[in-house]
């Protein structure tokens, strides 16, 4: 099923939690609503699910309007953040209850029950209570409790917040497959970017309400519309160098080094941000377009990552292994096309 | 030194041992004499027979049980007190958890309604009862207006004529429920606040009305309040006494006779048949009772937690 979200606007008081959100979910794909806490990630999908009624706006699944319709009409599936499986039932009971309210007949319930348990591989504990059950254990049960029903939108709220970090890995590998298994259009939430990156076809990043960038994961960190989507992805977060133009090229802010950009965007005189991906930086003597002094030195295991100081600016860069680098030596760096975005230091926008 | 070692450590375990018993020496007396010692004072009395204040008594044995068992009052007593008991506490336990349910919603006025049900918490069962006993009134009582009103005969709840009789009783048990409510429901109401409110979300999403959710995420999960307050009221039920003194000026129902409760009965052999050994007897057979029922209860509530 299609999902059309068109100006949808959530106010609470006076705060707005979600601002004039546009967006369309294509059948059968995987979304994360991605942002930092209070962005308005988790409003949106209450609001989604019917739970939260909309400010302003509306919301078509395919051609129809659900605005104000109540969540158990609009068909979808939601999955807690603490699973809110009741403890009081077992699993079987638990993946049934759904399909109880709908009167199924008892023996089609069990039977499709049982077949949801197979899909997220749990039927091993039909008759165990949940709170018997691990936490992925119990994800899985989530799960399938808003499958049973064949649901045609799929909602989970941070689904791996509260799993441990072996668990989390497995799990949102097994979200994927499930989704994928099922092609039941999916939405989820998180904070965390590696987990919107690793398995959703899309990712809907957001901050203060307002949508910030949608694409898919590699484009999102390719191509970042603005200064706030290149530094809440990536890890190490990517370096920022302040600065102006001059001359068409950008000017350290204490104009200790110049670096030359190929962007015929930028004004004269305009106050910049170079923002500078770690990777996209290159240690070469012959060819640079800053001198670096290193400042403290990481080893990560196979890399070894250094605080450098440009000017009166810090960045990180990685070192190469084939030298041994002291803290103090002057390093010279080639910074990649890849990688390296100029930001408008007022708006934050891309140039 | 090994020895000295040795003994510094001996020290420090008995220091570790022994100081926390000092602290609960206060605690602990006043447990001592004012509850070990009148229980296990009142077993003893019961097997005294003869047994006057003075200590003087006539003889050891059985006989205060026999002749508590053999008497028609307390057989009354007992037929009374359970007859209270299996009504009170499962129409008491059914509106609470109806009434909890209604005061756990937010809607406007709230508070009026807390304070309303409340109340009888704050108030003297006597003195209410003697309310009641207006209320109860065969002529001028609002209980019997309003039976008129709906095109009913109105009850002799208080009174003697032939064939009224089981109304008495009847009054006792009104008056003992709407006593017993406000406890009740303020322990499953707390036992409400507990649940969280995100399974009524979930059940919501899933197309549950609010009929289904009482029935099946509600009631389940507050099973062990309800068990609890059914625990709780059970003993207090089976110790009925104060809900049957305001309506015949002290005296067991309109009889002095009819309306015997365990702890009525109990009073009366201690108070004014100066009978002690009996009223002790008396005593250990609603102990007995009151026990058997509550480990009966505790043995249902494992069977249904599993």
């Amino acid at each position: 099923m299609r999902v059309k979200i068109e100006h949808l606007t959530k106010r609470f008081d006076d705060a707005v939690a979600v601002d004039d959100f546009n967006m369309t979910f294509e059948d059968g794909e995987l979304v994360a609503l991605l942002g930092p806490s209070g962005c308005g990630k988790s409003t949106t999908l209450n609001m989604l699910s019917g739970i939260l009624p909309v400010s302003e706006g509306h919301i078509y699944f395919d051609d129809d309007d659900v605005t104000n319709v109540p969540p158990q009409n609009r068909g979808v599936g939601l999955v807690f953040q603490n699973y809110a499986l009741y403890p009081h039932m077992t699993v079987l009971e638990n993946i049934c209850f759904p399909l109880e309210i709908k009167k199924v007949p008892k023996e089609e319930r069990i039977k499709k029950a049982t077949e949801m348990a197979k899909l997220v591989q749990i039927d091993k504990y039909l008759d165990r209570k949940p709170k018997a059950l691990s936490g992925g254990q119990q994800q899985r049960v989530a799960i399938a409790r808003a499958l049973v029903k064949t649901p045609r939108l799929l909602l989970l709220d941070e689904p791996l917040s509260n799993l441990d970090a072996r668990l989390r890995l497995e799990m949102r590998e097994e979200i994927r497959r499930i989704q994928q298994e099922t092609g039941v259009t999916t939405i989820f939430v998180t904070h965390d970017q590696e987990e919107a990156m690793s398995i959703s076809d899309k990712i809907v990043l957001m901050k203060d309400g307002h949508l910030q960038q949608v694409s898919d994961a590699q484009t999102l960190y390719d191509d970042p519309h603005n200064e706030f989507v290149a530094s809440f992805l990536g890890n190490p977060p990517i370096n920022k160098l302040y600065g102006y133009i001059k001359d068409g090229n950008f000017v350290l802010e204490d104009g200790s080094a110049t670096v030359k950009v190929n962007n015929p965007n930028v004004k004269e005189g305009q106050t910049v941000v170079l923002g500078i991906r770690p990777e996209a930086t290159q240690l070469n003597d012959k060819e640079h377009d800053l001198t670096a002094v290193i400042k403290q030195r990481y080893t990560m295991g196979k890399e070894e990552l250094a605080f450098v100081n440009v000017g009166n600016q810090t960045i990180r860069v990685y070192l190469s292994s084939d030298y041994q680098y002291a803290v103090g030596d002057t390093v010279y760096i080639k910074l990649r096309q890849k990688g390296s975005f100029l930001f408008d230091r007022e708006t934050g926008a891309r140039i | 030194m090994a020895k000295k070692n040795k003994n510094g450590s001996n020290d420090a375990i008995f220091n570790r041992k022994f100081e926390p018993l000092i602290y609960l020496i206060p605690f602990a007396l006043g447990l001592v004499i004012f509850t070990l010692y009148p229980v296990v004072n009142v077993v003893i009395m019961s097997f005294k027979e003869g047994y006057r204040l003075s200590g003087a008594f006539t003889g050891v044995g059985f006989g205060n049980f026999t002749k508590v068992l053999g008497d028609k009052n307390f057989m009354t007593a007992i037929k009374n007190t359970f007859i209270y008991v299996f009504t009170v506490v499962p129409i008491s336990t059914v509106l609470s958890v109806l009434i909890a349910n209604l005061l756990n919603k937010k809607i406007k006025g709230i508070a009026f309604f807390h304070t309303a049900f409340f109340l009888p918490l704050v108030t003297s069962s006597i003195a209410v009862g003697l309310v009641f006993k207006y209320m109860f009134n065969r002529d001028i009582g609002v209980i019997n207006t309003i039976i008129t009103l709906f095109g009913g005969k109105p009850i002799d709840w208080l009174g003697a004529i032939a064939g009224t009789g089981p109304y008495n009783l009847a009054a006792v048990i009104i008056f003992g429920i709407w006593n017993i409510m406000p406890f009740t429901i303020i322990l499953l109401l707390s036992g409400l606040q507990n649940i969280d409110p995100l399974y009524y979300t979930a059940a919501e999403v899933d197309g549950a009305n609010s009929s289904t959710i009482f029935r099946r995420i509600t009631v389940p999960l507050l099973m062990p309040t309800i068990f609890l307050t059914m625990i709780v009221n059970l003993i207090s039920c089976f110790k009925v006494y104060n809900e049957v003194i305001p309506f015949w000026r002290g005296e067991a129902g309109v009889t002095g006779r009819n309306l015997y409760t365990m702890v009525y009965y109990i009073k009366e052999q201690f108070y004014t048949n100066r009978q002690l050994g009996r009223a002790a007897a008396a005593s250990i057979i609603l102990f007995l009772i009151i026990f058997v029922f509550t480990m009966l209860q505790r043995w249902i509530q494992s069977k249904v937690d599993n």
